[in-house]
């Protein structure tokens, strides 16, 4: 099922490109749209789940006697 | 010489109930654990007789008080599964240690079935409080708040190998093995230097180099002499450093590896000298470096980073496995080894599939760039703990699963499976269905022995000192002919 890699590695250089006009300049741009859709549609999953009250939950999250 | 690493985890979970005022840890812990139901009906004991937690590796005993509860608090906080598996209350922690494995692998497979069974015990669990209250348990080592628990590995190795030699390599490898073995943690604890993101959960709670206690002044090399096997031919190493991870790849690496590095040290294999000046310091300055660039003093002089301290490691191994015929599964571990170091070398953040700590790092960069949050914020430190809860609809490391974000080593149907079925190549096959054929005549159970209460006959013991005996292959034909539990220990006299 899931034991092989599904996701691309995120692409290094991709951001800054300077605005350079030439096709490579141009493929960096539309891969760095593409992570940035797919990182902005990860963050609004993560909202729907996120602990509601955090400042709370992470206060009262206490653990004693642990090895 | 390397004998087999036989290995295993013993899991400490965080455990807290959400609505609940007079929330008291080992009560809840009581509750969950009782509340996984196996099919058996038995009341069985741990037996705790054969234990000797106050043995010291270095070759003496220390004084002080073995803990034995009385019967009925035993059987309350000791459940042994028919996956061969323990699950159990420690101190205020529920604990789960997965049966023998002989591979890495199985290890992942085990440590991935207990997640499933802790999980499930939770939720029934949770029926039984009052309505709005819900049980949470995270598979992570730290509240934030000084207090620490751990993730224990163990690994068989052959007692002529002196203890003294194996905490001289085994320190340095410790130490820089968190890069790829991080779980990684929002900021700092226990008085260490203030730092907005480190690799390890537990690096800053070490404080001594080697040493036998588990909960203060914790070693990093720990020295609990407690074999659960023959001990004239093995030892049992328990390394206490480790994360708690949640990703099957960093599992994979993290055991794997250091079973190669301890077959080199059984094998007089590590040639290259690279003893640390101050262990306890390092730790620390290697967790608080997500560049992973910073360079570690060493005794004799020079200055390596834990990615060149790593990489020479990785050499040494693949030297070691080439003049041998390696299985496939130690071969794949080399190859992830490799592939890692190499990506280390270049930029972590290449890792963002495959290692924890780089995992919930660019999850929570990404979520910090898009809400304007910063490393101090609620909503971050909510996103480290979530990173590990075992809910499958909340923990966000299963949410990054699901969507396939990260790169896996098994699969889903072996470790529903594992739910039940123990290991078949080790002595957790014997103990496994003992349990599930004479449920009702088991009277305790220990790593190395299992005994029987039948009838009104005194209590008979079978020893199990040996880690590879009571395989599937050895046993099988013997529960054939064994109907019953009496069958069976009249079949093992003869």
């Amino acid at each position: 099922m899931a034991d092989t890699k599904q996701t691309q590695k995120p692409s290094k250089g991709g951001d800054g490109d300077g605005g350079s006009a030439g096709e490579s300049g141009q493929k960096l741009a539309k891969k760095g749209d593409a992570l940035k859709e797919e990182m902005d549609a990860l963050v609004d999953e993560i909202d729907a789940v996120l602990e509601e009250n955090a400042e709370e939950f992470v206060k009262n999250y206490v653990q004693r006697g642990g090895e | 010489m390397a004998i087999p690493k036989v290995m295993g985890t013993e899991i400490e979970y965080g455990i807290t109930v959400k609505n609940d005022r007079d929330f008291d840890p080992i009560s809840s812990c009581v509750l969950l654990v009782n509340a996984y139901r196996e099919e058996h009906p038995g009341r069985i004991l741990w037996d705790y007789d054969q234990e000797n937690p106050l043995a010291d590796a270095r070759g003496f005993q220390v004084d002080g008080e073995k803990y034995t509860p009385n019967q009925q608090e035993n059987i309350a906080r000791n459940k042994t599964l028919v996956n061969g598996a323990r699950y159990y209350v420690d101190h205020a922690h529920p604990e789960y240690s997965c049966p023998e494995v002989t591979n890495v692998r199985d290890l992942v497979v085990h440590e991935k079935a207990g997640e499933r069974i802790v999980e499930l015990s939770r939720r029934e669990a949770t029926l039984l409080l009052p309505p709005g209250m819900e049980i949470l348990i995270y598979k992570n080592n730290s509240d934030r708040k000084g207090n620490s628990y751990g993730c224990h590995e163990n690994y068989l190795m052959d007692r002529r190998t002196s203890f003294k030699q194996i905490a001289e390599h085994l320190m340095t490898f410790l130490v820089t093995r968190q890069i790829y073995a991080g779980a990684g943690k929002v900021g700092s604890e226990n008085r260490a230097h203030p730092c907005p993101y480190q690799l390890s959960q537990r690096a800053d709670f070490f404080e001594t180099e080697v040493a036998l206690d588990t909960m203060v002044k914790r070693p990093i090399v720990n020295t609990r002499d407690e074999p659960h096997a023959d001990r004239e031919k093995y030892r049992r190493l328990h390394v206490i450093v480790g994360d708690s991870n949640m990703s099957e790849y960093t599992i994979y690496l993290r055991n794997g590896a250091t079973a190669l590095l301890l077959s080199m040290i059984e094998d007089g294999a590590l040639r290259r000298d690279l003893a640390l000046r101050d262990p306890v310091r390092a730790i620390k300055e290697v967790s608080h470096d997500p560049s992973c660039r910073r360079e570690l003093q060493l005794e004799n002089g020079k200055k390596l980073s834990a990615v060149q301290i790593q990489r020479e490691y990785l050499e040494m191994a693949q030297k070691y496995v080439s003049g041998k015929s390696p299985d496939p599964i130690t071969l794949d571990v080399l190859a992830k080894w490799e592939h890692v170091v190499e990506s280390l070398e270049r930029d972590p953040m290449e890792l963002r599939h495959e290692i924890d700590w780089v995992i919930k790092k660019a999850l929570i960069e990404g979520f910090m760039e898009r809400k304007g949050l910063d490393w101090e914020s609620a909503q971050v430190s909510m996103l480290d703990l979530q990173y590990h809860d075992l809910r499958p609809d909340k923990g966000l490391y299963y949410l990054l699963e699901r969507q396939g974000r990260v790169e896996r080593i098994v699969t889903d149907a072996e470790i529903d499976a594992a739910v039940t079925e123990p290991p078949v190549d080790t002595r957790a096959y014997f103990r496994g269905q003992c349990l599930k054929r004479y449920p009702a005549e088991v009277f305790g159970v220990n790593w190395d022995s299992i005994s029987f209460g039948i009838g009104s006959e005194p209590v008979k013991r079978v020893l199990m000192g040996e880690p590879l005996k009571g395989s599937k292959a050895h046993v099988e034909d013997l529960f054939d002919i064994s109907p019953t539990a009496r069958d069976l220990l009249k079949n093992l006299r003869a």
